[in-house]
């Protein structure tokens, strides 16, 4: 589950460290109240989950109250399109109004888990503000890593080597080291999958005697999913407005989605990985896959018609390729499952199906008599021919080959 | 006689609610010798009339001798049990739940550092023996044969994919070891492919891999170091976009070695025979094989 950043900053505040919290404004007006009150040089920050942000105008400096509101309404309502968003970008509901920094210098640090070492491992580098792909890319050796231990977590003297390696002032390495400890603990004790500052700043004393500060001014922090059970308090900052709704409405029937950009065959599979594999045989049969639909390894008949729904409600969808592996899950009860789908949506998609293990034959006869379109194959090597059939006797909407979009 | 089981192997169940008892009972059928179950609650029962149950491993271990277990209680009390089939001397340990905590994995791990325990999984299918009838997990047995072909899989239904290609070539298993799809698992593919290379009864491995993480990687280092035996490989995910969990907590592209590409690279350049679809895993086995 991501989090805003105005959420994360709330629990790296938590833990202490230092933040511009600002203030969340849900209308230009309250943005211009939110300027008024911090006075000087503000930022405006659309507040959504997606990276990207600055360069398609979601991030705005802006000098005065008046500006700060029309900022604002050049965000709030809309939709905001970055390289991570969908094609049709989110809607940004929320904008964060929070004072600029007198920035000195942008660093990077991040915490996630290296499966590889068993442990989180904190990333940080001197070049911050940029994306750490671009970093990765053009300066691979800035790149520092310092992995925990499972048991111990981070001790300090290793923070301390990297605040070092940052190469931040002297009299802030010992906060810096500090921060890095603290960002470590509110990864693992709150069951994070990432988190990230990007930049975290170095400031300049504004008047002579103030002392620099080290801030992280933003976060991004994701919670692993699986432990949501043990953090209520954290299951209330989930934001639906953000997802894609039949992600949503997937998630709420048990079925695992997600949507691809640019494709046009719709894929229901039990299982990830022959989910994946399914998704790379449209590929080579010369076509995208629309999306992912994994019913999991004992669905019902119920569930099978759920997900026939959602995956026939994509409109890019133009194909729809059926690959089940009954074991648990009974082929002829997925059949009456896809009928159904197919019936209630009055769908006349040609569907590619492939069934085996549990109860393969039934499962097929009744797709037979059903009167749908459908395209029986015996394994996955013949769906790809029927598929490549199809694909061809059809004109595609969009050229074949083309990439998923980055997110 | 196959890799981590043999026809010694006496089966602990732990967890048997719906899908549990299912699980243990179609291991019975296919002809698996399950000693024990633990349940708490239930002890002095006994599951299909037959199988007495337990409140505590160390109890059934101690009074069956039970050398295997598996693990199919819900996610937030997995890692206990794993540790409790630790701490009660288990030999093998599968671990089919799903979902469960990547923290609690990560200090459970740990924990079973230095101990003599092997965890398989968790969010795996499991492992099955054909020739000795042994059946952990949740592999269906009516699809696998006796054979000489090693599969080693993160994947639960493609690993069902590469036994149905196999035996519509005529070709059967030796063992079948499904690791999981979480990011920090027990057994790597590392691991069981040192085990298929010790083992006289395997001739050749089918590996699937898929996107995340860097062990096949590893694997690959390990093939070109090391494995004697050819590998017919196969990684999914190859249409799958950057950042988006594909089903599996463990397969989401975080970085350029987590690419599909990246681990199709390394394995060719470690002298396995890479397929680009696993719809063409039978018919390369038998290619190289050269029958």
């Amino acid at each position: 589950m991501k989090l805003h950043e105005y959420q994360a900053k709330q629990l790296l505040e938590l833990y202490g460290v230092p933040t511009l919290p600002g203030e969340v404004a849900t209308t230009p007006l309250e943005a211009r109240k939110a300027a008024e009150k911090a006075g000087g040089r503000n930022v405006v920050k659309a507040q959504i989950h997606a990276g990207g942000r600055g360069k398609a105008g979601g991030v705005k400096v802006v000098d005065t109250p008046a500006e700060a509101e029309t900022a604002a309404a050049s965000m709030l309502g809309r939709r905001l399109v970055t390289h991570q968003t969908p094609a049709g970008g989110v809607l940004v509901r929320k904008a964060l109004v929070v004072s600029a920094a007198d920035i000195a210098k942008e660093l990077y640090v991040a915490v996630i888990m290296d499966g590889d070492v068993g442990a989180p491992v904190v990333i940080a580098s001197t070049e911050g503000g940029v994306d750490i792909e671009e970093i990765a890319a053009r300066t691979p050796d800035k790149i520092l890593r310092v992995p925990g231990d499972p048991l111990i977590g981070l001790t300090p003297y290793k923070a301390r080597d990297l605040a070092y390696a940052l190469g931040v002032p002297p009299e802030l390495v010992r906060p810096t080291a500090d921060l890095i400890v603290k960002l470590y603990r509110l990864f693992v004790e709150k069951d994070c999958s990432l988190v990230e500052v990007n930049p975290l700043v170095t400031t300049k004393p504004s008047r002579p005697g103030q002392q620099p500060r080290i801030i992280a001014l933003d976060a991004k922090v994701s919670l692993e999913d699986d432990a949501l059970f043990r953090h209520p308090e954290l299951q209330a900052l989930h934001d639906p407005e953000q997802e894609e709704p039949l992600e949503l409405r997937a998630a709420a029937a048990e079925l695992s989605y997600v949507k691809l950009e640019g494709g046009r065959v719709g894929c229901m599979v039990n299982g990830a990985g022959l989910a994946m594999a399914t998704m790379d045989i449209t590929k080579w049969a010369g076509a995208d896959p629309a999306n992912f639909l994994d019913v999991g390894g004992s669905a019902d008949e119920k569930r099978v018609e759920e997900a026939y729904r959602i995956l026939v409600s994509d409109p890019d969808v133009k194909v729809v390729l059926i690959n089940l592996f009954g074991g648990i899950l009974r082929c002829d009860a997925a059949a009456r499952g896809i009928v159904a789908g197919a019936q209630a949506t009055r769908s006349d998609l040609p569907v590619v199906v492939t069934m085996r293990g549990t109860n393969a034959e039934e499962g097929l006869k009744i797709l037979a008599d059903s009167g749908l379109k459908t395209h029986l194959a015996h394994d996955l090597a013949g769906a790809a021919d029927a598929l490549k059939e199809l694909l061809a006797a059809s004109t595609p909407t969009k050229a074949p080959g083309q990439q998923a979009r980055r997110r | 006689m196959g890799v981590l089981v043999s026809k010694d192997t006496r089966l602990l169940v732990q967890g048997l609610g719906r899908d549990g008892s299912f699980q243990a009972s179609r291991a019975r059928a296919y002809g698996t010798n399950m000693v024990a179950a633990v349940h708490p609650g239930r002890e002095g029962q006994k599951f299909e009339d037959t199988v007495p149950y337990f409140s505590s491993v160390a109890q059934a271990v101690k009074a069956t001798g039970a050398n295997a277990g598996v693990i199919y209680v819900p996610a937030p009390a997995a890692a206990d049990a794993i540790i409790e089939q630790a701490d009660a001397g288990m030999g093998v340990i599968v671990c089919v739940t799903e979902g469960v905590p990547v923290m609690d994995m990560m200090k459970t791990l740990a924990y079973l550092k230095g101990k003599k325990s092997r965890l398989i999984g968790p969010n795996c299918p499991g492992l099955i023996q054909p020739a000795t009838k042994v059946k952990i997990g949740i592999i269906p047995g009516n699809i696998v044969n006796p054979g000489r072909i090693g599969i080693v899989s993160r994947s639960g239904t493609l690993t069902y994919e590469a036994v149905a290609q196999l035996s519509a070539h005529g070709l059967g298993e030796s063992t079948c070891v499904g690791i999981g799809g979480d990011p920090l698992h027990g057994t790597t593919f590392t691991d069981v492919l040192g085990m298929f290379q010790d083992d006289p009864d395997t001739d050749a491995i089918v590996l699937i891999g898929e996107i995340g993480g860097v062990r096949e990687q590893r694997a690959a280092e390990f093939i070109k170091a090391r494995l004697r035996k050819p590998v017919v490989a196969c990684i999914v995910g190859q249409t799958a976009p950057p950042g988006k969990r594909m089903g599996h907590a463990g397969a989401i592209i975080t970085g350029k070695a987590a690419l599909a590409s990246e681990k199709v690279a390394a394995l060719k350049a470690a002298g396995a025979h890479v397929v680009d679809s696993p719809a063409y895993i039978g018919q390369k086995v038998k290619e190289v094989l050269g029958r």
